[in-house]
């Protein structure tokens, strides 16, 4: 379907030979809109995001991101497809020894950008995150909610078409909260696609023309019914399958 | 129609509204040298290589010098002949070697003769048989002619030899100096394999410390390595750092190395020198010999840094 950018097909996944975590998921997610995925603590969330952003494989089913089937896709050419999803973790995971501007120059020197163009859209990104002035500060010197932006701009500077986060907003006070929220939603006007995951009900409440994902013990479930009939609203980037 | 979404708002940093963001060069920018800190010369790797390479230096030193002293006594010896006239009667034996030394001195392929004066052979025989052996009355000691060849002595010309010394002197053995010499020869050669091996085992060793300190520094790193494959590094990028980081060990340590070994080859190459021994004296290293020396730590680095390269990759692959 034109415009899907990710699409779980009958998706399973265990650990080692315990139960499904996972079982038979099924969605579509559609480029330029705003996801969340909601569901109990132990529901399967991270799972889910885990196998989102290529950190894991299913067990069983298929997964599409960008139209190419990730289940199957070589080791070599994670890379690539990772480095078009942006992700946020809810324990920020920032490089302890690095500076704020080094996490976030990460993306860009990876992709070899000339260090002497490096600065200047680092700094403009932890303006625009409000820690301009605490580029030369290690992670352990920030506050949480100082750290989880530091960790918003390093997933956003690498421009990704699929910005994924885990429960970002689990380890900050909800004024921090909903400026986070104000960050992505800045993102997904931009044509990217946000998946957030979250168990706090009023942060969906903030968002009203968002869709919502619900896990509940492993299966999906679609309480907007926004996966039996997906938006009409294309992506400015024109991602599709 | 497809809505279109409201533009972004204005303090948006231009980074954000652009495209997407792609690219391969290697990842070895300000950043690459801090993302995994190394201990450097307070960790125990340089060190470790530096005694590594100090060894094979040594080690190496030995086989040149080995190699050098084959060849001299080679060369020595090639063309080298012995004729003993094994008389008991001193007068017979006496006549017997200058007729055999008239006999000899003609002959095209012999560049030179030399009867080998007896206070020479006294000299010799002394060690072993005290100043007894000076009296050729009391103990009968062969008489020695030492005959050079223009060529290499070989069955063909010892026998050419034989016939023409039978008629004038019949006491006459005669033998090639290298058929006496061939089990030091042997021994030489023994040496410089076992030289030759110690320096193969001293870079497996050096190999085996290289893989140790390449997943140790995996393992410390494993949640960076994480993140950077998460941000969608690749394995190439991530073995480029660790590779370099292990090259800079190796090349500390090879200085080291190359520094303690030299000095030590040094001072052993002044302990034989004052021997004074012919054998030993050949031995002594040239120029190449020390451009080849110097070429160790050089070795060390590239095989280090081969080896890191193919632990960390190999151990990457292990992981998503």
């Amino acid at each position: 379907m034109s415009g899907a950018i990710a699409r779980f097909e009958n998706v399973g996944l265990r650990y080692g030979t315990d139960r499904e975590v996972l079982c038979d998921v099924s969605f579509t997610l559609f480029a330029g809109q705003f996801y969340f995925l909601t569901g109990a603590s132990g529901a399967g969330k991270s799972s889910l995001l885990r196998m989102l952003y290529l950190a894991q494989r299913p067990s069983r089913g298929v997964i599409s991101l960008f139209g190419t089937d990730a289940v199957s896709l070589p080791r070599d050419r994670l890379p690539g497809f990772r480095r078009r999803i942006g992700v946020v973790y809810q324990d920020y995971r920032l490089v302890p020894h690095l500076s704020a501007f080094d996490n976030v120059a990460l993306p860009l020197r990876m992709a070899g950008m000339d260090e002497r163009d490096v600065a200047r859209p680092v700094a403009d990104m932890l303006a625009w995150v409000g820690l301009a002035d605490r580029m030369a500060a290690r992670p352990a010197s920030l506050s949480g909610g100082e750290q989880q932006r530091v960790a918003i701009a390093r997933a956003v500077i690498g421009r990704p078409e699929l910005l994924v986060a885990d429960e970002p907003t689990g380890n900050v006070d909800s004024d921090m909260a909903v400026k986070l929220l104000r960050l992505f939603e800045a993102l997904n006007r931009l044509g990217t696609t946000v998946v957030v995951a979250t168990h706090d009900m009023n942060l969906l409440q903030r968002l009203p023309d968002s869709l919502i994902m619900r896990l509940d013990k492993g299966k999906m479930s679609d309480p907007t019914g926004a996966l039996r009939y997906p938006p009409k609203r294309q992506s400015p980037l024109g991602a599709g399958l | 129609m497809a809505a279109v979404p409201p533009p972004p708002p204005e303090d948006t940093p231009l980074v954000a509204q652009q495209g997407p963001l792609r690219g391969w060069r290697p990842f070895g920018g300000v950043g690459g040298g801090v993302l995994f800190p190394q201990a450097r010369l307070s960790g125990p790797t340089p060190w470790v290589i530096a005694i590594m390479v100090a060894l094979t230096v040594v080690a190496a030193a030995t086989g040149l010098a080995l190699r050098h002293i084959a060849n001299a006594a080679a060369v020595d010896v090639a063309g080298g002949v012995t004729v003993q006239i094994v008389e008991a009667l001193p007068a017979q034996r006496q006549a017997q070697a200058q007729a055999a030394l008239a006999a000899l001195q003609p002959l095209v392929g012999v560049e030179s003769v030399r009867l080998v004066p007896q206070a020479e052979v006294d000299q010799l025989l002394n060690p072993w048989l005290g100043m007894a052996s000076g009296d050729g009355e009391m103990l009968p000691v062969p008489a020695l002619i030492d005959v050079r060849l223009k060529s290499s002595a070989n069955t063909r010309n010892l026998a050419d030899l034989r016939e023409v010394l039978a008629s004038v002197a019949p006491a006459a053995r005669v033998d090639a100096q290298s058929g006496w010499l061939a089990p030091v020869f042997d021994a030489i050669d023994s040496l410089r394999w076992l030289a030759l091996a110690m320096v193969g085992l001293l870079a497996i060793a050096l190999s085996a410390a290289v893989v140790l300190a390449a997943r140790s520094a995996l393992g410390a790193h494993h949640e960076t390595i994480e993140i950077v494959h998460n941000l969608g590094g690749t394995d190439a990028q991530i073995a480029r750092i660790f590779q370099r980081a292990i090259g800079l060990d190796a090349l500390l340590g090879g200085a080291v190395g190359l520094t303690v070994g030299g000095m030590a080859v040094m001072v052993l190459g002044q302990r034989f020198g004052a021997l004074g021994a012919g054998l030993v004296a050949g031995g002594a290293l040239e120029w190449g010999d020390w451009l080849v020396i110097a070429l160790v730590p050089l070795a060390a680095v590239v095989l280090a840094m081969v080896t890191a390269r193919m632990t960390v990759l190999m151990n990457l692959r292990k992981m998503l």
